[in-house]
Parts: structure tokens; C-alpha cells; sequence
């Protein structure tokens, strides 16, 4: 981990679309009428999605504006947690875990196959700009480890063998399927196939 | 009161104070970084751990509320591993660059770590680097050094009332910035320099010019605006390196302005050293015996009626008064301070003080501002309503539109009608002032100066005095004065008062009536040269110098001892800390000289004759440092006129307001980039 650049070329405006707006609204209701700023994490992530998963200073400006909180509080937070993305990211966007049970599992080798197929540095686009790669702190799948996360699926008990398949795939936008590689079905224990749901009775 | 044993020793103390403010009843000395005094507590550099009895681990005595019967202990072997843990983890990643650093010498990290920390270092990897930041022509940043107690974000939000500073990413990779690493706007901004214990913010203007300890320290008071802030006045040889506030609670608490501190450069530039007479429209060195044998020889073939005299914006009491002995020696009565005509009602002292006092502020239940903006003609006041506002709430309204003082505040309307229907209690407003206890009208010149300005001082005093809110314990009743020299002019009498309210100065100026203007550290005055004669007495070449056929050259306020008055009344002492520039000499032994060349005698014999002589005239003069006595009679009304008109609040050229500050490098780059900000705009 290292702090997170703003990118420097940034859209002038942003606004929420009619639909997103709605949602803010409902994220609103949820917070007393004197505490709206606590909506500022929500209303990050809805901008996010909206924006091609990543943030730009408009939006925060906008979400700034909207809560009337000073401009620094929200970019503080945008460059707190790791969710929020202030450059753009691939079409396939890859975090590696690299927090210690997938760090003694093997994510080192991971990381050295994104660096290699992807680009050199963190949050650098790939050359056909359609992935980019972090690594991350601890995504609650030590199970089976070690694994990273592309957009909203898991794939799970990687090698740099099948690492580099899956990443190869992305590049080429025909992405393989999420899940385990060693043919477990979620966290089940591997020997064990009446546990796995394989039931040969 | 609750007890609570510190080393063994049992001492009372108040509800609500923490285990470190305990510690300092007692005494004992706690190390910290983080905690401040006027700030909130944040509890993250753990320097302050201390061990209490029945707890396991440390606790952090800045962030723990003292309770009875608790027992802590400062000087055990635990309590000093635990120092040094902390020690050694915030030294991991400061550079050890102390000897090309400005804070050696006076830096926390500096002293504290020769005293708790240890001697050698167990970190053998890396240091992180940081980017330095900028953060406007002020502050000077090496975030390498940042140990993140987060003190400059708290005081930016807190007292100076911006929050554009902040801390961004986590854990190693935090660091303070501004947003965007836009310059920091506020007129309080350098005094996180101050805060800093590290050297990650230091001052700019002051970069490597001099050690702490080659510098010669001299108390004295600040003379760019009314407030009379307590500065130390840091000198090195003749120059003055830097000015760093004093502790004052009753005035500037631990800060002071961008301007008491930075303008201090505009000393050591465009001085006047040596005098000057206009030959062929062309200003020529010459002696003060030339000089002087002009003036006299000019004095004496112009009738006292057609001479003029105005005196600035920071001369200094004795000056005023010898000054005013001068001008009634050569029989001269058309004399004048103002810089542009306001009412003034001398008649009793609190007509134009700041009666409930500074640190009053805080004690008052509501606010009124009429025609004035506190964030720039009087910076600490206003940082005073600030705390009040924040602490407790006080709600803020304002006749007139002032734009951004850091705080909310309403806007009740903005013309004298408005005020008439307060006073005469048909506006919603009169309720609500009726029935608080403690509250503060601020009026300011820009109100005084309306042509209903009269009526307006004039009512709003007699709405008060009705109202029994000007009382022995209490008195609403407050003038926002501008100048330094404002107060003690009054006190002096240096205007022509009986004579249609001064007026007439104002109408002979602009008419060009004077033969001979004689003007003193004057640079504000606006004044269409035609054929007057002008002299011009002061220490900055500015705008007097550039009309005045003579220039006599005298000390600028850090070069000479002298008293003011600050808006509240009270009498504080500014000291010599530098000689004067080449020849100038002090204001009153030129008026001596001057004097002795007309009628062969003296004015005064000695400085402290002439201090004797001014205190004397001072009005319900109590003593040094304190105010005012509170005396006061129920004069009648004086009748006025009403004139329907709208209450404009005079811009003012903040970093620009005198002419030290307008000779000041550093004052002209914070005013390029504020005009910058301004036309660029950043969306705020």
C-alpha cells in the first residue's frame, strides 16, 4: 500500500444520474436530519459505480457540497480506505491479498505474475487498458487462500500456474470462471467429498 | 474538590480536568506532543503515558478524566520504558537532519528526545520520505519530519475556523496537507507554526536566517491593528528576524495575526534614514539643520490657521502628545487622526472603547455586529467571537453583509431603517436582544462613518442605558476601532471635536484651504495634493513621503519605546528592540529640536518627563496592562439626524493596511495570492 494519486486528467463536472439520485436519497433517510455527513461513505461508493469504479475530485466536490462538509474531510476519506479508487481502473480490476495466511500461501507469487502481465506499478493500466492490479489487506477468504478479487467475484486457492491463465484471460476479455481452482465448492474441506457436496451415495 | 495522588502526593483538584492537567497542579512535568491547552485533545502521539495504579498498561494521561482516589505515578522505571518505546517508534521515521533544521533549538522532538527517549536507534530499515507540501507564501513544509499529532488540523479547525488542512491515507502512508495543496486562508494561519513541535511547518519568510539562540528577545505589543496583540520581537543586529506571540489571555491567548507576524520584513525596507527636501520636484538628502531651518522659516511666515496637521495609524501615545504640545506651541488647532470622517462622541471614555472586553466576548449571550468585519479590522477579536461561537454557541447577528468571518452568522438587514425599527422595538430582532442577559453591540467605523452615524451611536447608547445593559458589571456598548493610535488619540484630544464635529478639517483638506500640512507617520490620509506644503515625519517612504516636500525621518515602532492603547482602553508598552535606521531620530526630539529653533526653549527635557506627562492626560487611567477604571455618567442624548440609508462595510485591503505592511515582501505575495484565489476562484 502506498497513497493514492489523484489522477490528472480529471472530468469538470460530475453529477449524480436520476436513478443514483433516488438511491441517495434512501442512503439519506438512514442518517438523523443534523448527522447527513455520516452519509459520505455511501454516497462515495454510489459516485464510484456510477464513475467507472473510480472517484473523481468533481464528485467529491459535489458530495462535499451536498453534505456541507469541507472539501478535505471527504478526500480524506476517499484516500482512507481502500475501496474508494481515485484513478481510473481496468475493466477487470484485480486485488491481490496479501495480508499473512495468503502471504504464506503463495500471493507474493501472485503479485510477481500481475506485475509482469499487467503493469509494473500498482494501479497502472495494463497496455490495452483493460486491467489494472492492487494489492489489498485481508478480503475475509483466508480459507482459501491464496486468492484475488476481480470486481464483485472471487477466485479462490490459486499458484502462479492458474494465476497466470486467469490473468491472461482477463486480458483478452474472456474472463474464466470465479470460484476455487482446486475444485472445492466455497470453503468445504478438500478430502472430504461428502462434505463437498459431492455425495457419491 | 476530588483528590487524586500523584508520586505519592495527594492534591485537589477540579471536575472535569484531565490526569495531565492533575500532573501540573502538582507540578510533575509530562511530556507530550499532541496535547495543547486551547485545542481539543486527540490522544494519538502517546508521548503523555503514565502508569496508574490497578491498569495493566499505560494510560494516556492527556486523553484520561481525572477521578477521585486515582493513583498515579510519573517517575517509575515503568513509566520511563514506556517513554521510550513511544520515543523510539515516532524517531523511526524523523529524519536526523537537526542540523539543517530551522526548529533546532526550540523543537520538541529536539528537547523531549534528550530527555526521555534513547541514545541510539534499532531501525535499520528505511526511512519514508515525504512530498513536501505546499501550503501558501507562509508555511514552510518538510513533511519528513511530520510526527502527526494532527495539532495544525486542529487549530485550523477549531480556532482559525477553516477546515482546509487535513490527513490523508493511512497509517504509514499519512500525511497533512492542505486540499489540494491549496495555500492555507485564513488570517491565522502561521500560527500552526508555532504549534508544530516538529520542524514540519515552519516559517518561510524566516528560512535559514538565524538560530534561536543568536537572537535577542524583546517583549513588547503589536501595532497593525487596535487589538494591541503581546508579540516578542526576536532581533538580530539591527534587523528584526521574526515576531512570535505572547501569552495573553485577556488579549490574543497563544495566537496572533499573518500580519503582526509576517509584516516585520517591511522594517528593513523602503526606510527613511537620512532627511529630504523637494528641490525641482526632486526629492535631495540634505541635514537635519537644513531641514529644520525650512520648517521653521515655513512655520513662520504662514498663518497658524492655514496650517494643517494629521498624525498615522501607528504612532505611539508620547508621540501623539508631543506632537499636539508642538502644534499648540506654534498656535496650529487644526489637527486631525481620522483617516476618513467618523463620528466620535469624547465627551466620556467608554464612548469609544471596546467595553466589554476582549475576553468578555466569551461571557456574552449574544452578539450584534453594526458595519463592521471583525475578520479583518480586528483579526483576534474576531477569532474571539469564533471561540465563543464555538464553546458556547452564542448566536451572531449583523447589520450589514460581511461575508465569510469563519462562524455563521445571521443578517438582520442592511440599512438604518432596520436599525431604526431595533431600537424602536417593531423588529422581531428587539425581542430577542431584550431577553438575553450579556449582550455585545460591536460598532464599527464604517457605521460611524454613514451620515446617520451619529444617530446611530447616539441611540444605540441610549437603547442600552434604557435598557440597563450598560451597568457597573456589565456594558454592551463597544467600538471596533481600527488603528493602533485610534484609542490614544482620543484620550488626547488630537481633533478638533466643538467645532462641527471636526468636520471642518475634512472640508479645508478637500478644498485644498492648508499653506502647510504637517503630517505624522501618516499614510492612510487621502489627500489631493495642490499647493500645500507638506511635511511628512515617519519611517516608511509611502504614500506621505511620496507628496511632502520634506521628509524627516523617525523610528518605526519596534525601534523606539512607546505606549498604546488598544481598543479595549487598556495602556500596554511597546519597547525598543532595534536602534533606529540611519539618521531618524525619535518623533519628540524632533519636535524638541524644532521648537528650540522657533522659541529657543525646550518641550521636554527627557523621555521620561514627556511618559510622566502623558500618563497624566490619560482618561480613567487605572495602570499599565489593565484596563480602564469603569467610570461612567448617563450623559443626555445628543439629538441627530436620521438618514434612510444602506450600511456599507468599507473593504479593506487586509494585507495591506500600512505602510510597514506595504513595504513588506511577504505581506505582498499572501496579498497576490489571495487575489489569485479570489479571481480563480476555488469553488468554495
Amino acid at each position: 500500500m502506498s497513497l493514492k494519486e489523484v489522477y490528472n486528467e480529471q472530468p469538470n463536472i460530475f453529477k449524480f444520474s436520476d436513478k443514483n439520485q433516488k438511491i441517495v436519497d434512501e442512503i439519506l433517510k438512514k442518517y438523523p436530519n443534523n448527522n447527513k455527513k455520516s452519509a459520505v461513505m455511501p454516497l462515495l461508493y454510489l459516485a464510484q459505480k456510477q464513475n467507472d469504479n473510480w472517484i473523481p475530485l468533481a464528485a467529491m466536490k459535489y458530495i462535499a457540497k451536498f453534505l456541507s462538509i469541507p472539501y478535505i474531510n471527504v478526500y480524506e476519506i476517499a484516500t482512507f480506505y481502500s475501496m474508494y479508487n481515485l484513478s481510473p481502473v481496468g475493466k477487470y480490476f484485480i486485488q491481490v491479498c496479501t495480508t499473512s495466511p495468503c502471504l504464506i500461501r503463495g500471493a507474493d507469487k501472485l503479485v510477481k505474475v500481475c506485475k509482469e502481465k499487467i503493469s509494473s506499478k500498482e494501479r497502472k493500466l495494463s497496455e490495452n487498458k483493460r486491467c489494472s492490479w492492487m494489492e489489498v489487506e485481508c478480503l475475509g477468504a483466508c480459507v482459501n487462500a491464496p486468492m484475488m478479487q476481480v470486481n464483485n467475484d472471487y477466485y479462490e486457492d490459486l499458484n502462479e500456474n492458474n494465476a497466470n491463465k486467469i490473468v491472461e484471460s482477463l486480458l483478452n476479455d474472456k474472463p474464466l470462471k470465479p470460484g476455487s481452482y482446486r475444485g472445492r465448492r466455497n470453503t468445504s474441506p478438500e478430502k472430504d467429498k461428502n462434505l463437498n457436496g459431492n455425495s457419491s451415495k | 474538590m476530588p483528590k487524586i495522588t500523584i508520586n505519592g502526593k495527594e492534591i485537589e483538584f477540579d471536575k472535569g480536568m484531565t490526569v495531565l492537567q492533575a500532573c501540573e497542579l502538582a507540578n510533575v512535568e509530562i511530556p507530550r506532543f499532541c496535547y495543547h491547552e486551547k485545542l481539543s485533545i486527540a490522544g494519538n502521539c502517546r508521548m503523555c503515558l503514565v502508569e496508574m495504579e490497578k491498569s495493566a498498561k499505560p494510560i494516556a494521561s492527556c486523553a484520561m478524566p481525572a477521578t477521585e482516589g486515582m493513583n498515579i505515578k510519573t517517575n517509575t522505571e515503568f513509566v520511563e520504558k514506556a517513554r521510550k518505546g513511544v520515543m523510539e517508534f515516532l524517531l523511526a521515521n524523523h529524519p536526523l537532519d537537526c542540523p539543517v533544521c530551522d526548529q533546532g533549538g526550540e523543537c520538541d522532538l529536539q528537547d523531549q528526545s534528550l530527555y526521555y527517549g534513547v541514545d541510539k536507534s534499532r531501525f535499520s530499515e528505511n526511512k519514508r520520505f515525504v512530498k513536501e507540501k505546499y501550503m501558501g507564501p507562509l508555511i514552510k513544509t518538510q513533511m519528513t519530519r511530520c510526527i502527526h499529532c494532527t495539532r495544525c488540523i486542529r487549530f485550523a479547525t477549531e480556532v482559525a475556523g477553516v477546515s482546509e488542512l487535513g490527513a490523508i491515507g493511512r497509517g504509514e502512508d499519512m500525511e497533512i496537507t492542505t486540499y489540494l495543496e491549496k495555500s492555507m486562508e485564513s488570517e491565522l494561519s502561521a500560527n500552526v507554526i508555532d504549534l508544530c513541535p516538529v520542524g514540519a511547518l515552519t516559517s518561510k519568510p524566516y528560512a535559514f536566517e538565524a538560530r534561536p539562540w543568536e537572537l535577542k528577545k524583546t517583549e513588547s505589543i503589536d501595532v497593525m491593528d487596535a487589538v494591541g496583540s503581546n508579540i516578542r520581537v526576536d532581533t538580530y543586529g539591527w534587523e528584526v528576524k521574526r515576531i512570535l506571540p505572547r501569552i495573553n489571555n485577556e488579549i490574543n491567548e497563544e495566537w496572533i495575526s499573518d500580519k503582526t507576524r509576517y509584516a516585520c520584513d517591511g522594517l528593513l525596507k523602503q526606510r527613511l534614514d537620512t532627511p529630504y527636501i523637494k528641490k525641482n520636484g526632486k526629492l535631495a538628502k540634505t541635514t537635519w539643520e537644513e531641514a529644520i531651518e525650512l520648517i521653521c522659516n515655513k512655520i513662520n511666515v504662514t498663518d497658524p490657521k492655514l496650517i494643517g496637521a494629521h498624525v498615522g495609524d501607528m504612532v505611539s501615545l508620547e508621540n501623539i502628545f508631543s506632537f499636539k504640545k508642538f502644534l499648540n506651541t506654534i498656535n496650529c488647532t487644526n489637527y486631525d487622526f481620522r483617516e476618513r470622517n467618523f463620528y466620535i462622541n469624547s465627551s466620556d471614555k467608554i464612548n469609544y472603547l471596546f467595553n466589554s472586553s476582549i475576553s468578555g466576548i466569551e461571557k456574552s449571550d449574544l452578539i450584534l455586529l453594526i458595519g463592521c468585519n471583525p475578520r479583518h479590522e480586528a483579526t483576534m477579536v474576531n477569532a474571539r467571537i469564533r471561540k465563543a461561537f464555538v464553546k458556547n454557541k452564542t448566536p451572531i447577528y449583523s447589520l450589514g453583509d460581511v461575508g465569510d468571518l469563519t462562524y455563521k452568522y445571521n443578517i438582520i438587514g442592511d440599512t438604518t431603517e432596520t436599525f431604526k425599527e431595533i431600537i424602536g422595538g417593531k423588529n422581531e430582532f428587539s425581542r430577542k436582544f431584550l431577553s438575553s442577559k450579556k449582550p455585545i453591540v460591536i460598532i464599527g467605523e464604517s457605521a460611524l462613518e454613514l451620515k446617520s452615524g451619529k444617530f446611530i451611536f447616539e441611540e444605540i447608547k441610549e437603547f442600552l442605558f434604557k435598557n440597563n445593559f450598560i451597568n457597573k458589571n456589565w456594558n454592551a456598548l463597544n467600538i471596533l476601532s481600527q488603528n493602533a493610535s485610534t484609542v490614544g488619540c482620543i484620550d488626547l484630544q488630537f481633533f478638533n471635536e466643538k467645532k462641527d464635529d471636526g468636520g471642518t478639517f475634512f472640508k479645508k483638506i478637500k478644498n485644498n484651504n492648508f499653506e502647510l500640512i504637517y503630517l505624522l507617520g501618516s499614510d492612510n490620509f487621502e489627500l489631493v495634493k495642490k499647493n500645500e506644503f507638506i511635511i511628512y515625519q515617519g519611517s516608511h517612504g509611502d504614500r506621505g513621503a511620496e507628496i511632502a516636500d520634506i521628509i524627516l525621518p523617525s523610528p518605526a515602532y519596534t525601534e523606539q519605546d512607546g505606549m498604546y492603547i488598544n481598543l479595549e482602553g487598556r495602556l500596554q508598552e511597546c519597547r525598543k528592540a532595534s536602534y533606529p535606521a540611519g539618521q531618524a531620530k525619535e518623533d519628540w526630539k524632533i519636535f524638541n529640536l524644532i521648537i528650540k529653533k522657533l522659541k529657543n526653549e525646550k518641550l521636554f527635557h527627557n523621555y521620561e518627563d514627556l511618559k510622566k506627562l502623558t500618563l497624566g492626560q490619560i482618561k480613567n487611567f487605572s495602570g499599565i496592562d489593565s484596563l480602564p477604571n469603569k467610570i461612567f455618567k448617563n450623559n443626555k442624548k445628543l439629538n441627530s439626524e436620521f438618514f434612510n440609508e444602506k450600511i456599507l462595510i468599507n473593504e479593506i485591503d487586509y494585507y495591506f493596511t500600512n505602510s510597514i505592511a506595504r513595504a513588506s515582501k511577504t505581506m505582498s505575495d499572501c496579498r497576490n495570492v489571495k487575489i489569485k484565489s479570489l479571481k480563480e476562484g476555488t469553488n468554495n
